[in-house]
């Protein structure tokens, strides 16, 4: 029944803490108009347009998209918004690649973003609500004990979080459009940095960043007349739970699990760390990388920091995780999701540069939100499925 | 394409304002009442997708307890759309059709008496050029209102008619907010709101929830006797600034709508969102619609108005007349936007 | 045109001001009153038996209301926790300080409370704390009725007893 649906152009901005340079319309355009170039397309070649950010209140215009379509082309078009919190990047592009699996369009332009320097995140995520208890101090504060949780179940040296931040932040150097590259960073300059929300230490933490990530997607027909390789969609997956209820496990959420089983199944991968040859995985604090090795099931629960401790997921190593520095080093939130898709596409049609994973033929791109509740993943591959 | 039918609806009974429940508490029933009926079980349905607005709701993440709502363990497949449930209904039949789920759950809810709705709604103006003027979503409407009544045959009269009729409409529908029958003089009689607009061309406030449950065909035609089967949905958006466009046309609905194959005629009920009395009138000469259709029997957005909740509804309206077996074709339009920028047509037919 | 006119406008401002008027609704009215009285009521779930502090009015594991009402003590473990160090300005408090989830005695459900009265080196999983109140006549409908949480002189919590609160 379902369309084969490829990735035929990818686009993002340079990342950045405030990009007072370009408007919303504007960083939004950055990324699309890259994403067409990329795609040797041109605006009336796109049929519709789907669009995700994270909560409005991070810029203060509601349904933003109304008043940006415009700077998408998108009169006279479709055009949706998503918003499934901080998986949003990759549910959007889920919902993307529905519309041509469905056979409903042949290109669809999608795009996500945040202008985080317009607005206060922190502000946003802390609103006071009459009777209602804040969530203390942000997300890391929010984040932060259940990283404690998981250092005490697993007994994961302490460091391990540390190893991460530091080969995440070294990959960052070798990506263009990353927003926070700290030039001969090192294990002691990681270590030694404050603690913001104990155990999260600053450097283990990811910046707040303007920027935006866009893709076209193509049906196999369109594709055709693609000129470079697309990256072919073998299978999507999302799934939530609720956020609070007696028993839920925090740091090992059945929805992140069922979600990559899912996932594995649609696409015929029955050893993930095997079969995967790369994977963007949504890690906004260093800590993140073993606890969803062990939820993507490419390690035993208890076992994800091992990984990181054997360079397994560095560029040079068997599963090479982040290798574009992920969120820890470009944190559009409302992107972030994306770019982990679209890193993983970028991954598998060898156009990642200086952090690319040499013949990479599969790779996994991974987005999480809420409270670790919301999951939304693809995998990608160099051939059609 | 698959064969996709709305299968069951709930709603809430709108009210000017809930102060008993919150969110969840007035979405639980609703969501519990529309899978009932369904008669599938909860654990079978394939896909949830909901629309909401965190602006409404005067917080981030607005949509995050619903999911209490719903139960979602074991985890589920789903996904929110901050827009109109009319929009979350789209893309669970584009899911359905992808053949990865067979049904879906979708709802909306949204308090609009939470916050100032008219000033609420300025925050979706073009940023830089149009919410600093502070312009309301009233006076937007009246400034289109003056276009139309400028450039076509139609006078206040007419748009009081509209009211009329809605609030007439409305005395049958058990979940309005706002019925009963107005004198049409004494109506007119009332003095502006925003000129040339009076209160009773604007919709009201309200408090409101709506689920529907959609299936794919045996699915579907083993869940109910009736199903409405979904023959055409499209939904497009027009420039955004008032200045660029004809406010007295609505060309992405005449589009949505050709997409959806209004043309092939046979419409015998219409639900359109028109939150102002003269938006129902463009909207029907969007649609080619003529005397052979019945306008909104519900009452419309006239009769209750729940933002991002009202799309959803008018969908449910026309199903539900098509499971009772009062009508066999139905269309069903919503909007999101200043002056119905964006618009979504939807066809529901008995087969 | 001048240097000074062809400069970037990098942004504006533009304040709004929104009021909205929440809705506590059932559930958390009923814990509000409690609050009120001084006392901590949740809600039992009626298929699993849990008991939720605060109630939700659901049970989302199971997806029903909830209505049994249970009164629980004061007194409760810490899951875990986290020192906050930066300010925050929702916050009226300076950091560092300790944000803990407390596993109250009788509850199936942790729930994020400030830790005060020791040293935030002190606080460790599986601490036992108990709930320190406004003064009586400052009780109110609010969590605020209690300040914050103190360590009491308990041995620690194994952590078996909590790990399934993680």
């Amino acid at each position: 029944m379902a369309e084969l649906c490829g990735v035929v152009g990818i686009g993002q901005t340079q990342h950045d803490a405030k990009r007072t340079d370009v408007s919303a319309p504007g960083l939004l355009r950055e990324a699309a108009t890259r994403a067409l170039e990329d795609a040797q397309l041109t605006w009336s070649d796109i049929d519709a347009v789907v669009i995700g950010k994270a909560p409005d209140m991070f810029e203060g215009v509601m349904m933003p998209e109304i008043a940006m379509g415009d700077a998408l082309g998108a009169a006279g078009k479709p055009i949706l918004r998503v918003h499934t919190a901080g998986s949003v990047g990759g549910s959007t592009a889920v919902v993307a690649a529905s519309l041509i699996q469905a056979g409903i369009h042949d290109r669809v332009l999608t795009v996500a973003y945040e202008k985080q320097s317009e607005s206060n995140a922190m502000w946003a995520l802390t609103i006071k609500i009459p009777f209602q208890q804040a969530i203390v101090a942000g997300a890391g504060g929010y984040f932060a004990p259940l990283i404690r949780a998981y250092m005490a179940r697993s007994k994961a040296p302490e460091d391990t979080g540390i190893r991460v931040a530091l080969k995440d932040r070294l990959n960052a150097l070798k990506n263009p459009y990353a927003h926070l590259k700290i030039p001969g960073v090192d294990f002691d300059q990681v270590a030694n940095s404050p603690m913001l929300w104990d155990p999260i230490r600053y450097l283990e933490t990811c910046p707040s960043s303007d920027g935006a990530c866009a893709m076209v997607l193509s049906s196999e027909k369109a594709a055709e007349s693609a000129p470079t390789r697309p990256a072919w969609v073998w299978s999507t997956a999302m799934k939530s739970e609720p956020t609070m209820f007696s028993g839920r496990d925090q740091v090992n959420p059945q929805a992140g699990k069922d979600c990559a089983a899912e996932l594995y199944k649609k696409a015929g991968i029955t050893n993930p760390r095997k079969e995967i040859d790369a994977a963007e995985i949504y890690v906004p604090f260093s800590w993140f990388e073993p606890m969803w090795m062990e939820n993507l099931g490419f390690a035993e629960e208890g076992l994800g920091w091992e990984m990181t401790y054997e360079g397994a997921t560095a560029l040079d190593g068997d599963l090479p995780v982040n290798c574009s520095g992920g969120v820890l080093s470009s944190n559009p939130i409302g992107a972030s999701g994306m770019l982990r898709f679209a890193e993983a596409a970028m991954q598998v049609r060898g156009q990642a540069g200086e952090h690319q994973v040499e013949g990479a033929r599969k790779a996994l791109g991974h987005a999480y939100g809420g409270g670790s509740q919301f999951f939304a993943m693809w995998i990608v591959g160099s051939e059609k499925p | 394409m698959r064969d996709v039918a709305i299968v069951s609806t709930a709603q809430m009974t709108n009210v000017r304002r809930e102060q008993r429940r919150n969110e969840v508490e007035m979405l639980m029933p609703v969501v519990q009442e529309a899978v009932k009926r369904s008669g599938i079980p909860k654990g079978d349905i394939g896909f949830t997708c909901s629309g909401s607005c965190d602006y409404l709701a005067g917080q981030p993440f607005a949509f995050v307890s619903a999911l209490d709502a719903i139960g979602a363990w074991p985890p589920i497949s789903e996904s929110h759309v901050e827009m109109d449930g009319a929009w979350a209904l789209y893309e669970a039949w584009v899911k359905i059709q992808t053949g990865q789920a067979d049904s879906a759950l979708v709802y909306s809810f949204g308090k609009s008496s939470m916050g100032d709705v008219p000033d609420v709604l300025n925050l979706q103006l073009d940023p830089y050029y149009l919410s600093p003027l502070g312009i309301d979503s009233i006076s937007l409407a009246a400034l289109q209102a003056r276009a139309f009544l400028e450039k076509t045959q139609y006078t206040e009269r007419d748009l009081a008619k509209v009211a009329v009729r809605s609030r007439k409409s409305a005395k049958d529908n058990p979940n309005a907010q706002l019925a009963g029958d107005f004198d049409l003089e004494k109506l007119l009689a009332e003095p502006y709101l925003v000129s040339p607009l009076r209160v009773h061309d604007c919709a009201p406030i309200s408090d409101g929830a709506v689920a529907v449950v959609l299936a794919a065909d045996d699915t579907a035609r083993n869940a109910c006797e009736r199903p409405a089967w979904i023959t055409g949905i499209d939904h497009r958006i027009e420039p955004h600034q008032p200045g660029v466009r004809d406010l007295s046309e609505s060309p992405s609905t005449a589009l949505a709508g050709a997409k959806a194959g209004v043309a092939s005629g046979g419409i015998e009920v219409a639900e359109l969102y028109a939150p102002f009395t003269h938006q129902e009138l463009i909207l029907r000469d969007a649609l080619g619609l003529d005397a052979s259709t019945s306008i909104n029997p519900s009452g419309g957005a006239l009769a209750a108005n729940a933002i991002m909740v009202a799309g959803l509804t008018r969908i449910a309206e026309v199903a539900n007349r098509i499971q009772w077996g009062s009508i066999g074709r139905g269309l069903a339009h919503a909007t999101s936007g200043p002056c119905l920028q964006q618009n979504l047509v939807c066809v529901l037919e008995a087969k | 045109m001048s240097e000074a006119e062809s400069e970037l406008v990098q942004s504006i401002t533009t304040p709004l001001r929104l009021e909205y008027q929440y809705t506590a609704g059932v559930a958390s009215t009923r814990f509000l009153r409690g609050m009120a009285d001084g006392k901590i009521l949740g809600q039992r779930c009626p298929q699993c038996e849990k008991v939720y502090v605060p109630p939700r009015g659901s049970c989302a594991r199971c997806g029903v209301a909830t209505d049994l009402e249970v009164q629980v003590p004061g007194t409760g473990t810490i899951t875990t926790f986290c020192v906050v160090r930066i300010p925050s300005d929702s916050l009226d408090i300076d950091p560092p300080f300790v944000a803990a989830h407390i596993l109250l005695d009788g509850a199936d459900i942790p729930f994020f409370a400030l830790i005060q009265e020791c040293h935030f080196d002190e606080v460790r999983m599986g601490m036992r704390v108990e709930a320190v109140w406004v003064d009586a006549e400052d009780l109110g409908p609010t969590f605020e009725s209690i300040r914050y949480f103190r360590p009491i002189d308990e041995p620690d919590a194994p952590f078996e007893s909590y790990k399934e609160h993680l």
